[in-house]
């Protein structure tokens, strides 16, 4: 990843009027977090002579309620309104780089950095006011925005006052940030920044920027992944009238000014392939993923495993499958390109406005210099917006038609080119003494990658070993189409195995699941969240299963704890399960928006049930047969539990990552509830009805 | 066929000069330049450009355009009133019932479609009704809150 060019953002900054504060660099107090980050705070904070607080960042909204919660971060230290911020996001032209908008980060990595570009520009404003108003700093009050002097009753001057017309440059030494008990902004549950636009229908995605001449663009696809052009006839698809035909490399693509006609002419050329040789399809994928995948590697050890096999009086071996998952998000991959005066603008729907700024620019062959990427709201992400291809194939093609271009995917090549959460296996071998202690754990994880695979549980003699994920480190051939990040990489498959595993465990020994957890578990943090789910869900202790169909499931993600506890009921006849009930306890650290978390968790649980129970992507031969909702079914309401959310205190720890990490137990927890329910242990996700039906039958 | 099709739009009247097969959602972005109305999945599956034709929610996307000709049609873009949001606009406001917001418009209307018809919905016929719009954030718990509480302002969400 190239970080920006820090001079270029600052020279842009300075073609904006208002106040300009230069700091040094305080790159020590901020450690790794701050890493490509531009060093000049301004990059983040501009305050404008009529009083408003322009906040630029680089991340985007994806739903996730960023646009939000940072702007509560830059008012709590800056001690001005919220409603004073406006907010800025994912212009690679005014904006501070960022990697991208993804990993939970933007709170935990990005939120202290934006925190001390506030604290610093309070500090000097503060100097500033305290010469204006002749009162020493130390004596001053800031509240939104106003700096006063309590001591000298009218003595009082604005940043708008201080700054206005002025161009101010100044220097001051690291200034620190609130403590979290003086946070007044910080902790509040403000009406969303994106409320009034999103239910007016006013709020911009990519497919909606309206420029005058702009062509819509269809582009013909391979029917499978590997496939080839052999043959093909556009004479059709070229009598549409104001049709435009462009060829390009590996690229065919019709524009018209209307996308039903573009429709139309796509429809209309005749294209030979030749197909890919016969390869994995859905069901022989978990051979081949075990035969094709690098050698696992050591991601975690302690003890001795042959200690653990000694002590052990009981070995429990299994497997567990996870298929591949879509991230089908409601927006799909668009984007409109514009070229002019040798410059390119794409508005796209992106969580990497900065990198797909440097694809465009090579695609292109400009300079980055020449590339600027807006990206407006996004219509959801999930990982799944990280890879932008949609804005690269605009902005080639309005280069090639010298117009402005829009590249909207219609819902198969959503499907086609989506970068799937991995199949993945996870075979796991456990130990248990006879007094059913959990003394050994041997865990193998292939393709769905490292991220949380190492267990927490006090377990004497263990090993975690890793083979391929998400994010790299595959084999060429592994998988038969595009992975990539899908919301909690790796976690979700790492913690249906771990937690499906420690309830067989529970079962084994005959012992409650929540019981049996607790008893191996001295970490604070977790004991507290899964209190926190028993007691908000009435959890009774039993042996499974009951009959009740309840469950329990807890995970680790990037420092958020997470406990989470189903009520299912399942229809033994038709294998059909109605998840009643969720209760999810949560300890993010530090709360941003309390109701932002809840949203989180909300749609977490939701979105969850989806891989938990419905969603897999059929293939063969590198066809994707899903190719819109009609076969890849995903939640809905009918589907909706009663979901209870709890964010459990912790002020102690800084704030971190809370749209992932409630959505990784959801596998788990509805498959230790089906087994609470009938009996019947699930190890593929997602669990079908006829999954469900098999193991009924002792499948 | 191109020809001349005209309705009401958001309570004016509209003229499109277009082939009469175009699918109203397109008409409706790019020939009208209303942008509320989403494209999601081009077959009617999943209500993000769901529109209000003569009091019933359409699936704008695979609604021609000639379907609507003499019809009151309704957008997003109609439903607040000389600037005041209207009850459901209210009420998804307040619940926050909506993330990335791409559905919104879609549910909006549609929920409007349902109190039009049942001022009154139990949370079994909310569901029931909006059961074939998606929403991937899992904006649904606060969906049903947000159209039950407008439910509450009186009949078709009409204050």
């Amino acid at each position: 990843m190239i970080p920006d060019d820090p001079n270029l953002s600052r020279r842009d900054f300075l073609a904006l009027p208002g106040l300009f504060v230069f700091f040094p660099l305080e790159a020590e107090s901020q450690g790794p977090a701050r890493q490509g980050y531009p060093s000049d705070f301004n990059a983040y904070l501009r305050i404008g002579a009529e009083g408003r607080v322009t906040c630029l960042v680089g991340k985007v909204e994806l739903g996730q309620g960023s646009k939000t919660a940072l702007a509560q971060l830059l008012a709590e230290e800056l001690d001005v309104a919220l409603d004073s911020v406006d907010m800025v996001m994912g212009d690679t032209d005014v904006c501070p780089w960022d990697m991208g908008t993804f990993g939970s980060l933007s709170i935990r990595q990005f939120g202290p950095v934006l925190r001390a570009a506030g604290a610093e520009a309070r500090a000097v404003l503060l100097e500033m006011a305290a010469e204006r108003l002749g009162a020493p700093a130390g004596r001053l009050q800031v509240k939104a925005g106003v700096v006063s002097d309590p001591s000298s009753q009218g003595k009082r001057v604005s940043y708008a006052q201080l700054v206005e017309g002025k161009r101010i440059e100044r220097h001051v030494g690291k200034a620190s940030v609130k403590p979290v008990k003086a946070y007044t902004v910080v902790g509040q549950s403000p009406r969303r920044k994106d409320a009034i636009e999103k239910v007016t229908g006013k709020a911009r995605y990519a497919g909606d920027m309206a420029i005058p001449g702009t062509l819509h663009a269809r582009i013909l696809r391979p029917p499978a992944h590997g496939a080839t052009l052999k043959d093909i006839d556009t004479s059709a698809a070229e009598k549409v009238v104001g049709v435009r035909l462009v060829r390009d490399g590996d690229m065919v693509a019709v524009l018209h000014e209307r996308p039903d006609l573009a429709d139309k002419a796509l429809g209309l050329i005749k294209a030979q392939f030749v197909r890919p040789q016969p390869g994995v399809d859905d069901k022989t994928i978990f051979d081949h993923l075990l035969k094709t995948a690098p050698p696992p590697r050591v991601v975690g050890q302690s003890g001795i495993l042959a200690e653990g096999e000694k002590l052990a009086a009981t070995i429990v071996d299994e497997t567990y499958l996870n298929s591949y998952v879509a991230h089908a998000t409601m927006e799909t991959h668009s984007a409109v390109a514009m070229i002019e005066n040798g410059k390119a603008t794409v508005w796209a729907s992106t969580q990497t406005p900065f990198p797909v700024k440097q694809q465009v620019a090579q695609a292109l062959g400009f300079t980055p210099e020449n590339v600027r990427v807006v990206t407006p709201y996004v219509g959801g992400g999930f990982g799944g917006k990280s890879a932008s291809r949609q804005a690269i194939e605009a902005a080639r093609l309005a280069k090639l038609t010298g117009k402005p271009v829009q590249v909207v995917f219609d819902r198969a090549e959503e499907f086609f080119y989506d970068t799937f959460r991995p199949a993945a296996v996870v075979k796991i071998r456990a130990g248990l003494t006879g007094a059913g202690k959990m003394v050994l754990w041997d865990y193998a994880v292939y393709c769905a990658g490292d991220r949380e695979a190492q267990q927490f549980y006090d377990i004497p003699h263990q090993r975690t070993l890793s083979s391929g994920g998400w994010s790299g480190g595959s084999t060429p051939g592994l998988h038969p189409f595009g992975i990539g990040p899908w919301r909690a990489p790796s976690v979700n498959t790492n913690t249906f195995a771990r937690e499906s595993h420690i309830d067989i465990l529970a079962n084994k020994v005959g012992v409650d699941p929540l019981e049996f957890r607790l008893s191996h578990l001295s970490d604070k943090r977790m004991r507290r969240v899964l209190e926190a789910a028993a007691k908000q869900f009435g959890w009774k202790a039993g042996r499974t299963p009951s009959g009740r169909g309840v469950g329990v499931s807890c995970a680790i993600y990037m420092g958020t704890y997470i406990a989470t506890m189903a009520q299912v009921a399942v229809d033994k006849s038709t294998g059909r399960v109605q998840v009643q009930r969720v209760v999810c306890a949560q300890d993010e650290g530090v709360i941003v928006n309390p109701d932002g978390s809840r949203q989180q968790i909300e749609g977490s649980i939701m979105m969850g049930l989806g891989y938990a129970l419905t969603e897999e992507v059929r293939f063969k031969d590198g066809e994707v047969l899903d190719r819109n909702f009609d076969t890849y079914e995903i939640p809905r309401f009918s589907w909706l539990p009663k979901i209870e959310t709890i964010l459990v205190e912790n002020p102690e720890v800084p704030a971190s990552g809370c749209g992932e990490p409630p959505i990784v137990n959801m596998g788990a927890v509805i498959a230790n509830a089906i087994y609470d329910a009938v009996g019947a242990r699930l190890r593929q996700l997602p669990m079908t009805p006829a999954r469900i039906q098999g193991a009924l039958k002792g499948g | 066929m191109r020809r001349t099709i005209s309705f009401t739009l958001n309570g004016k009247p509209a003229r499109v000069t277009v082939d009469d097969e175009r699918m109203l959602l397109w008409v409706l972005r790019y020939d009208l330049g209303l942008t509320g109305a989403k494209f999601g999945c081009g077959i009617g599956l999943c209500g993000a450009c769901t529109v209000i034709v003569n009091q019933q929610a359409v699936r704008s996307c695979s609604t021609p355009v000639k379907d609507v000709a003499g019809k009151q049609v309704l957008t997003i873009e109609g439903l607040s009133k000389d600037g005041k949001l209207h009850p459901i606009q209210e009420a998804f406001l307040k619940h926050h019932a909506f993330q990335c917001g791409y559905c919104t418009s879609g549910m909006i209307l549609d929920a409007y479609a349902l109190l039009q018809k049942t001022p009154r919905p139990t949370r079994a016929e909310i569901i029931r009704h909006m059961d074939d719009n998606f929403c991937r954030c899992g904006s649904h718990h606060r969906i049903v809150e947000a159209i039950q509480e407008a439910a509450g302002a009186g009949p078709g969400g009409a204050r």
